[in-house]
């Protein structure tokens, strides 16, 4: 199956992890990525009120190009995710919004939120089946305690994402579980790590990240996996004592494709 | 208590929030994880939108510790939505002339070897215009 694949700014740098082992873990699972070209930043995040058009317009490119195709869009990073799907959902919901950006889009026929918007983890549980992946482990990783940690972006608000319970999800620790380690479950597992605010007051960053790594390993976890290039830098900057690893890692090296056949 | 009525109804325009809609149970503020570094906390947001007492906000920090994650969006049992009020409160300031929160002069001493471009370009995304 082919489908639209949208890396995002970080991916092409400080998180090529994520990007490399999605594309290798794809592979393996028979879906092929197609980047969309001439791609450009989702801005990282969703600027809520009603009347911003320029900032959303990157991201309705990339849908209408999927759309083009026929294509689902997937993402990997949960900012590009959840910027994206939130963006799909304005142009769904809001005419008056719809209309201001097509004007501006020009001729080439009006784009109203047709392309479905998938996170790489929905691909796995709705597109491939957990089962499936589940079958195509050479590596498992049984005995291993590996904590979820969702963060905010993946799940909220959940009146857009819905893409699991938003206060007791379980797509994460199926996705644990198809790899044969167990699932740590713990409370601050979709609690805020802080975000850009490490910027502006890195003591809440410290504060609300701290708390989740302490919280993780009270349960017994031994490994925390993200899907956010965010999160991992909040996690591991602020006195993350265990790894912190990006879920495409895991995924890559349960498939047995984290080293390419040069063993790189 | 001083009224703004434009800045009040522009607020709640952009927003798409109703402040009436709030009850007062004060959960958006009990689950924000920014509610300590707060000098206003999200349910007095809803508040004081509500009785257009807008000056007293477009003049605090509390704009600025905000961070997007939803919780209180979410966990609101009236659908009041707090942090697009918030967001629409922001940016009624940093749409003026010269009120960007951050400019790319802050960026060398934020950063380090590790810093993701998400980190700056959502701080850019939050902060300026």
């Amino acid at each position: 199956m082919k489908v639209s694949y949208f890396p995002g700014c970080t991916l092409k740098n400080k998180a090529r992890d994520l990007d490399l082992y999605a594309r290798r873990a794809a592979e393996v699972l028979g879906v092929a990525l197609e980047e969309i070209e001439n791609w450009q930043c989702c801005g990282g995040v969703f600027t809520t009120a009603n009347d911003e058009v320029a900032t959303k317009l990157s991201s309705v490119r990339a849908l209408k190009d999927a759309g083009e195709k026929g294509q689902p869009l997937v993402t990997v990073c949960s900012a590009c995710h959840n910027v994206i799907k939130q963006t799909n959902h304005a142009m769904q919901t809001n005419a008056a919004f719809a209309d201001k950006v097509n004007r501006y889009m020009g001729a080439d026929g009006p784009y109203c939120g047709e392309t479905e918007v998938y996170h790489y983890l929905e691909m796995l549980r709705d597109i491939v089946g957990f089962d499936k992946v589940k079958q195509a482990v050479v590596n498992s990783l049984a005995g291993k305690k590996i904590a979820a940690y969702y963060g905010c972006l993946l799940l909220r608000p959940n009146t857009v994402m819905h893409m699991d319970d938003p206060e007791n999800p379980t797509i994460m620790e199926d996705f644990i579980r198809a790899l044969g380690a167990e699932a740590i479950v713990y409370a601050k597992r979709n609690e805020c790590c802080g975000g850009y605010i490490s910027v502006e007051c890195p003591d809440t960053a410290r504060k609300n990240s701290e708390a989740i790594i302490r919280n993780a390993k009270a349960a017994g976890a031994e490994m925390i996996i993200t899907a956010c290039p965010l999160c991992k830098y909040n996690l591991v900057k602020n006195g993350a004592d265990i790894p912190v690893v990006y879920f495409t890692e895991l995924l890559a090296e349960a498939l047995g494709v984290k080293e390419d056949t040069n063993g790189n | 208590m001083e009224t703004n009525k434009y800045l009040q109804e522009e607020i709640v325009r952009i927003s798409g929030v109703n402040p009436r809609k709030c009850m007062r149970c004060g959960k958006c503020s009990a689950t924000c994880p920014a509610y300590d570094e707060m000098e206003y906390h999200p349910h007095q947001f809803v508040n004081m939108v509500e009785n257009g007492d807008i000056e007293p906000l477009l003049n605090s920090k509390s704009l600025y510790k905000c961070l997007s994650c939803f919780a209180c969006i979410d966990r609101c049992p009236r659908s009041v939505q707090p942090a697009k009020l918030v967001e629409a409160v922001r940016l009624a300031v940093i749409r003026q002339q010269g009120a960007n929160h951050m400019t790319a002069n802050d960026v060398p001493a934020m950063i380090d070897e590790d810093t993701p471009q998400q980190l700056l370009v959502s701080a850019f995304r939050k902060y300026t215009k």
